[in-house]
């Protein structure tokens, strides 16, 4: 239960972050909250030579909002994302989600970008990052590049990023417009456990008033996150209404999760089907007070 | 290799590893300067108790679930059991042994946990109290989802919580009678008879 033997840097600046990084022969791992990496050590499912420790680049210590996106820098924990009036204005999907990020304590030094260079298909923010079709921002002693939420989770714990690169940003685009709501629905054992289940929704209004369309991600249902396009099952259906069974219905259909010790797939597939309505209720009820205000 | 050799204790030793690289950290713990040099790869709750010697908080799972190591970091709780102590280096910490007075007096929430029952066997009783008493900095009255989710992270297998709970709503009791008591208005209060007399 204790960490392998380990090289230690704690780098002042970007550059020397990612000179770090780009260091030859050396299998180094980025720490910024540690709240993953650090139990990952400790049960030695990761032994890096060297952990780059960043909570000193507290330029990256960042929560904003610019050009249609919430901007989250690599060191804001988890607390000041949801803490942020304008983030939650922005995107009010961010602080739904975020509530079920882990326990408070977890939350008051992990930070967001690292849950999702994490890559956990229980993660929360993953899932909210690809129903948003948001993007994370890398850089390497190389140069920068920016890669879609679509194309960054490769699997459980894999992501598209190379070994030397830095997450330095993820960017979720605020929510569009009058007229679209969001929704968060999840289930797990106690609070603040792996979620057996979890839905992130988006849900929009027409003109008339009737259901535009709606989308989903789910968590824990796949090796990463699976969003799911809802428009054909609640398209032209009355917003407030309580339950959306073809939209459940079409959500089981297309999830395949596999069984564990917490959970059969049917009874996975059948919570995805409830938090699929859940959330979708709750995305509607938050589109019509957008169109009220 | 024969068994006699190996009981002459001939067996060749694996070759000692090393020895690792120490880094200094710094620390502010319950208000003192301590200075410690551990390898990069020492747990914050392992330097906590081990290098300096302050064995209240306890070590649990060690593996971020159960809350027993809870410390707060800069005022806020996290787990120490997930943080490398060189990566603390500069903070400012509070354990279980900083919470009451210089005097010994309890602070409201350890003596709210005495007076409700808030303990069995005392092991988890360290996080949950460093937990609550940030807990009741942020939430001054909880209600009790409040409580509830205030605790939600420690873990308890003794009491069942319902005392922890109830304990959590007579901390921020305490703390509220004890500011009233030592308010100016009170003072003065209470220096009136000494006057008259």
């Amino acid at each position: 239960m204790k960490p392998r033997p380990l090289g230690y840097s704690r780098p002042e600046s970007v550059a020397e972050a990612l000179a770090a990084l780009a260091a030859p022969g050396v299998e180094a791992k980025v720490l910024a909250g540690g709240q993953s990496l650090v139990p990952l050590m400790s049960l030695r499912l990761a032994a890096p030579d060297v952990v780059v420790d960043i909570n000193r680049l507290t330029e990256l210590s960042y929560v904003r909002v610019a050009d249609g996106q919430v901007r989250v820098g690599a060191l804001a924990r988890h607390a000041e994302v949801l803490a942020s009036p304008a983030a939650a204005a922005a995107q009010p999907l961010l602080p739904k989600a975020l509530r079920f990020v882990a326990h408070p304590a977890i939350r008051n030094r992990g930070t967001t970008v690292g849950s999702i260079v994490h890559a956990d298909p229980a993660g929360e923010m993953p899932a909210v990052l690809a129903l948003l079709g948001g993007t994370v921002c890398v850089a390497s002693a190389a140069g920068t590049r920016s890669i879609p939420a679509g194309e960054f989770f490769l699997g459980p714990l894999e992501s598209a990023m190379e070994p030397d690169e830095l997450a330095t940003e993820v960017q979720f685009p605020v929510l569009p417009g009058p007229a679209a709501g969001t929704g968060f629905a999840e289930i797990s054992r106690r609070r603040g456990d792996y979620a057996v289940c979890g839905v992130a929704a988006m849900a929009w209004l027409r003109a008339d008033g009737r259901i535009g369309g709606a989308k989903a991600a789910y968590l824990s249902m796949a090796p990463s996150p699976a969003v799911i396009d809802l428009t054909e099952a609640v398209a032209g259906g009355m917003p407030d209404a309580l339950s959306f069974p073809a939209a459940a219905s079409l959500a089981r259909s297309r999830l395949q999760p596999e069984p564990d010790i917490h959970a059969t797939a049917r009874y996975r597939r059948q919570l995805a089907g409830v938090l699929t309505e859940r959330a979708l209720v709750d995305a509607l009820a938050e589109a019509r007070e957008t169109i009220d205000a | 290799m024969s068994a006699a050799e190996e009981l002459r204790g001939e067996v060749p030793r694996a070759e000692e590893p090393p020895p690792e690289e120490l880094h200094e950290v710094r620390v502010v713990v319950n208000g003192a300067a301590r200075t410690a040099r551990v390898p990069a790869r020492r747990l914050l709750s392992d330097c906590i108790r081990h290098d300096l010697r302050l064995t209240g908080t306890h070590v649990g799972c060690e593996h971020g679930v159960c809350g027993a190591c809870t410390i707060l970091l800069d005022g806020a709780p996290v787990r120490s059991c997930l943080l490398l102590a060189v990566s603390a280096d500069g903070a400012d910490i509070t354990t279980v042994e900083g919470l009451a007075a210089p005097d010994g007096t309890l602070s409201p929430v350890q003596q709210a946990f005495s007076e409700c029952h808030g303990l069995q066997c005392g092991f988890c009783t360290p996080g949950f109290l460093t937990t609550i008493t940030a807990g009741l900095r942020a939430v001054a009255d909880p209600d009790d989802e409040q409580a509830r989710e205030m605790i939600g992270g420690n873990l308890c297998r003794c009491t069942g919580y319902q005392n922890i709970l109830a304990s959590v709503h007579r901390a921020a009791e305490i703390t509220r009678e004890r500011a009233a008591s030592s308010s100016p208005a009170a003072t003065k209060r209470a220096a009136a008879p000494a006057g008259h007399a």
